[in-house]
């Protein structure tokens, strides 16, 4: 990397042109086989009903339709998906014996066109026994709780208590201790495209194609492979060039897959079916809502010396794989970017008569901040600290890094501090709080929040395992898990053009973009050279069962595969030329897209030329060199290693930094929050397109603004859905978008070839922690403390009224003086 | 079999003629007729914005509209913004300043700000945020979005105007 490189530049996008243009490939765009048909899935109108039986007569007797298969079917013609807990829950890809959620598959109809499937789907009759329902997983706990699954016999559906060093007397040494119970609400980040499948089972040749709009993890591949009944290399994935947007949602598509997959076997035709947004609301994925209760431990000065983190994650009607990643996904980064020492995490996974949940933009991390930076300002309060002052004393110094936690995490890098007062620093953290002084003694609500993250990129696969106690994984029939690979193909064509090929499914990250910088600066080419050819297949990619684009990995371990697949061609393009200039290698380099010597002129070798030769005449090449030019590259890290007899594990392999600071004024009469500064600072390591990096902390951030304030999938308590349309359901719009103030400080990964590390899910994890902080921080005079989202004007106008009877509006003095006691936003 | 109706209408200054039920939306005309697959459909109940037009010069939506309201219509998608090879001058701000990042909602997103620039051609940026309100984007947190309308406004040849505050 040179400073006249292409990395760094903010290189505009090649995806752009057909993006702008309308002549993208999304799954619903083109046809990719003949005489298509369509399918529309007849779903469960209960949250919990036993069905009894299927009447699919009067669908079968319309003109244009071509089958219809049941929960009966799915359940003779194929297995339970496996599932990351030991309870025995049998999920298959549509109800087989009950429905546990509005919406559940329970039967496919395949007919001519769409119009048609539909219409037959209203004719297919399904005999239910309607059973009673639950949704609060703190009830559904409860002994009389209505049970979902009667083979693991509660709705327990996991539970781990994790210990880190000592915890309990970390609480016996307290001068304070700090309870809290905090909820976080059910969102998903809804892409714009919804689901597509697309299969063809093909009778003949054995060979079932499943053409979608599926991210990966390609886990998920031979778990489908195994559930259908065949074998890998006869379940063929195909993913087209466009994804609509995905956030973690589109991971979850599988269960669809093999269900469209079942239909095209059955009733022998290619079917394809897309998902409609009543559809997706009620039965795609959403992140978990979850009941947290919080103890904190710390000295007089701040300083932490445990926590104890109590979780119900409620991950709706069935525990789905990569599920209980939401409670077990941030292990390496459960105490953030703090020192101490001594945790004990109690996680429990419950399953209630929601829709299923897997990861969202941020998974995990978006709830464990919002917790850990509330309990922050909790401990600044009590022992009246400065928010700031409490936060440094804990941080982990520079010099600690590489940092390892005690979960098992490797921080592989970073100045928390710096990046913490750089934030501070933009903000004007001190002009801000005499404004506050200012505004409160103005009768306003005026408010600053802090939230500080660990950001983990690049999931290391091993970290499901925690989810099983280690005495199962002691176990010699269990196989331990671990990695986090990545690969590339790199080739030059005879006229010495190079093309890149991936199979990342990117959902608009730019990866054509900024794979063809990386490449044109390896190969001292300029990015139009490039080719980028990204969609997956699974029959031509190479690829592992971590491939795919989620937990921020692109920019991490895609890009690291794709440095050394352009580092290993260039070598030898290198040691071609070496042979035709009759040169010692060591004596030449790549410069200026051609191989010459290091010092002084001389003949030089075009990539163009030496392709030219390569290509045309196979005798030129030095005695043992393999024809052709190409080379391709598995990355993986080292550092991703299986979950240890401790439950600890590195959960992820690069960890980038957040540190925001927000300011807001809540209006007390409409419960109004207007943010009026937001400033986030980001340490992602090297930066290789900062336009792109900007887009991700943009639109991460609305995802987490979205949670916080507007977005929640809301069940009534009989277990029907009250938010099934887009009407029902706020999406952000452009009006509530901040704008942000961002700023970048450079800790490069010493684990990868070009320092980079992910930031895709960025402020997302931070945006719910630091506008919950700023506004109770607004309504400290009035006793308010946040601890529940999404802040709905409605509930914090409750708040506030409730509130207002026995408080007096805010008054003049320390800015952060509050009554110690007051009613939290339920 | 449903009794077919033909609909008469001009695409991008192209006219065609089809054939279809009544009930046809007219998004899946456009798609599936017409094989102009760059219009798109994000939630089929007239939300999110995907599906964005210009009907006889305004925008519309072309998820809750049927194939047989638009007989004798003009319609304007965004196949129809690049002329002669070149982008339209909103196209290529949007490229310019990451307007776009899945580009799924971004037919949608142009088609309501062409429609928006000629009814208020030199915005506020308040303006244009509640110009484009009108669409979903979850990428973009909009930002980029709202930089390339006013980009787009100065080189259509509105005039800024003074923005007092924000």
């Amino acid at each position: 990397m040179s400073d006249q490189g292409w990395i760094g530049k903010s290189v505009k996008r090649v995806e752009d042109y057909r993006l702008l243009t309308g002549r993208g490939t999304y799954i619903d765009d083109h046809p990719p086989v003949a005489n298509l048909c369509h399918a529309a899935i007849v779903r469960s109108p209960h949250p919990h009903a036993r069905i009894l039986g299927y009447d699919l007569s009067a669908a079968l007797a319309m003109d244009g339709v071509v089958g219809a298969i049941t929960g009966a079917d799915v359940l003779k013609h194929s297995k339970p998906f496996s599932v990351g807990v030991t309870a025995p829950v049998q999920y298959f890809c549509a109800a087989t014996d009950k429905a546990r959620f509005v919406g559940e598959p329970v039967a496919v109809v395949v007919a001519r066109d769409r119009y048609v499937a539909e219409d037959a789907a209203d004719l297919v009759q399904v005999s239910y026994e309607p059973l009673p329902a639950v949704v609060d997983p703190e009830r559904a706990l409860e002994p009389d709780a209505p049970v979902l699954h009667e083979a693991v016999g509660s709705n327990l559906a996991n539970n781990r208590r994790l210990v880190y060093g000592d915890p309990d007397r970390a609480f016996r040494d307290a001068d304070v201790v700090i309870k809290e119970r905090f909820r976080f609400p059910k969102y998903g980040s809804t892409p714009i495209e919804t689901y597509g499948v697309i299969a063809r089972w093909d009778a003949l040749d054995g060979v079932c194609t499943v053409w979608s709009n599926f991210m990966g993890p390609f886990i998920m591949h031979p778990l489908t492979a195994r559930v259908l009944g065949l074998p890998g290399n006869k379940l063929r994935f195909i993913v087209p060039p466009d994804i609509g947007g995905s956030f973690g949602i589109k991971s979850l598509i599988y269960p669809y897959m093999a269900l469209i997959a079942l239909a095209s076997k059955l009733t022998g035709v290619a079917v394809k079916w897309i998902e409609d947004r009543h559809e997706h609301l009620m039965a795609s994925s959403t992140g978990t809502d979850r009941v947290a209760y919080r103890e904190l431990a710390a000295k007089k000065d701040g300083t932490i010396l445990g926590m104890r983190f109590r979780w119900l994650d409620n991950v709706g009607g069935y525990i789905r794989s990569p599920e209980p990643g939401c409670s077990f996904r941030p292990t390496g980064n459960f105490v953030g970017p703090y020192r101490f020492q001594n945790l004990e995490v109690d996680a429990s996974t419950v399953m209630t008569n929601k829709c299923l949940t897997g990861p969202n933009r941020g998974y995990a991390c978006g709830h464990l901040y919002f917790e850990t930076e509330g309990m922050m300002d909790r401990l600044a309060d009590t022992l009246g600290l400065d928010p700031v002052e409490v936060r440094r004393r804990n941080l982990i110094p520079a010099a600690a890094m590489p940092y390892r936690t005690p979960t098992g995490g490797l921080y592989d890098s970073g100045d928390y501090p710096q990046a913490f007062d750089k934030a501070l620093e933009m903000a004007k953290y001190g002009e801000l709080r005499r404004e506050q002084a200012k505004a409160r003694a103005a009768g306003r609500y005026f408010g600053i929040g802090l939230a500080l993250a660990v950001d983990p990129s690049v999931s290391n696969m091993g970290y499901v395992a925690t989810a099983l106690d280690p005495q199962f994984r002691a176990k010699p029939e269990y196989l331990p898990k671990s990695g986090a690979v990545d690969s590339a193909t790199i080739k030059v064509d005879p006229l010495g053009r190079v093309i890149a090929i991936l199979g990342t499914t990117p959902q608009g990250q730019g990866h054509q973009t900024v794979v063809s910088q990386i490449v044109a600066d390896e190969l001292g080419l300029v990015p139009e050279d490039v080719t980028v050819v990204d969609e997956m297949d699974t029959f031509t990619r190479v690829w592992s069962i971590s491939s795919g684009t989620y937990s921020s990995r692109f920019g991490s371990v895609g890009t690291s595969a794709v440095a050394l697949a352009a580092r290993k061609l260039k070598k030898k393009l290198v040691e071609y030329a070496a042979h035709l200039m009759d040169m010692p290698p060591e004596q030449l380099e790549f410069r200026d897209g051609a191989v010459r010597a290091k010092q002084g002129k001389g003949p030089s070798y075009s990539v163009k030329d030496l392709a030219g030769r390569a290509h045309w005449n196979t005798e030129s090449l030095p005695e043992g060199m393999e024809p052709g030019l190409q080379a391709t590259a598995v990355f993986g890290f080292t550092v991703a290693k299986a979950v240890d007899a401790e439950d600890r594990v590195n959960s992820s392999n690069t960890y980038g930094f957040i540190a925001e600071v927000m300011a807001v004024e809540v209006d007390p009469e409409t419960a109004a929050i207007k943010i009026l500064r937001y400033v986030t600072v980001h340490d992602a390591g090297t930066i290789i397109n900062p336009m792109i990096a900007e887009g991700q902390i943009y639109g991460g951030a609305l995802h987490g603004l979205g949670g916080a304030l507007y977005e929640e999938l809301a069940y009534d308590e009989d277990g029907n859905l009250l938010t099934g349309t887009f009407m029902d359901y706020l999406v952000p719009t452009a009006c509530e978008a901040p704008t942000i103030e961002i700023a970048h400080v450079v800790s490069p990964s010493p684990l990868t070839p070009l320092g980079s590390k992910g930031l895709g899910e960025s402020s997302s994890m931070t945006v719910p922690a630091v506008i919950a902080n700023a506004v109770s921080d607004a309504l400290s005079p009035l006793g308010i403390r946040i601890n529940e989202l999404p802040m709905t004007p409605s509930k914090l106008w409750k708040a506030i009224e409730r509130a207002g009877r026995s408080h007096a509006a805010p008054t003049a003095g320390h800015p952060r003086s509050r009554p110690t006691t007051g009613p939290p936003v339920q | 079999m449903a009794e077919m109706v033909t609909v008469r209408l001009k695409v991008n200054g192209v006219a065609h003629e089809g054939r279809c039920e009544p009930r046809k939306l007219l998004v899946d005309f456009l798609r599936e007729d017409l094989e102009l697959t760059g219009t798109h459909i994000g939630c089929e109940h007239g939300i999110c914005g995907a599906c964005t037009i210009l009907f006889n010069g305004e925008a519309a939506r072309s998820c809750i509209m049927l194939a047989v309201q638009a007989d004798g219509s003009e319609i304007l998608t965004v196949e129809g913004l690049m002329q002669n090879g070149t982008l339209h001058p909103l196209q290529e701000a949007f490229r310019e300043h990451h307007g776009l990042q899945c580009g799924f909602c971004t037919p949608g997103m142009l088609m309501t700000a062409l429609d928006f620039l000629k009814t208020n051609p030199s915005p506020t940026e308040a303006e244009v945020r509640e110009g484009i309100s009108a669409v979903l984007c979850r990428c973009t947190g909009y930002q980029g979005i709202v930089n390339a309308v006013r980009a787009a406004a100065r080189t259509l040849g509105g005039a800024a105007k003074v923005e007092s505050g924000t």
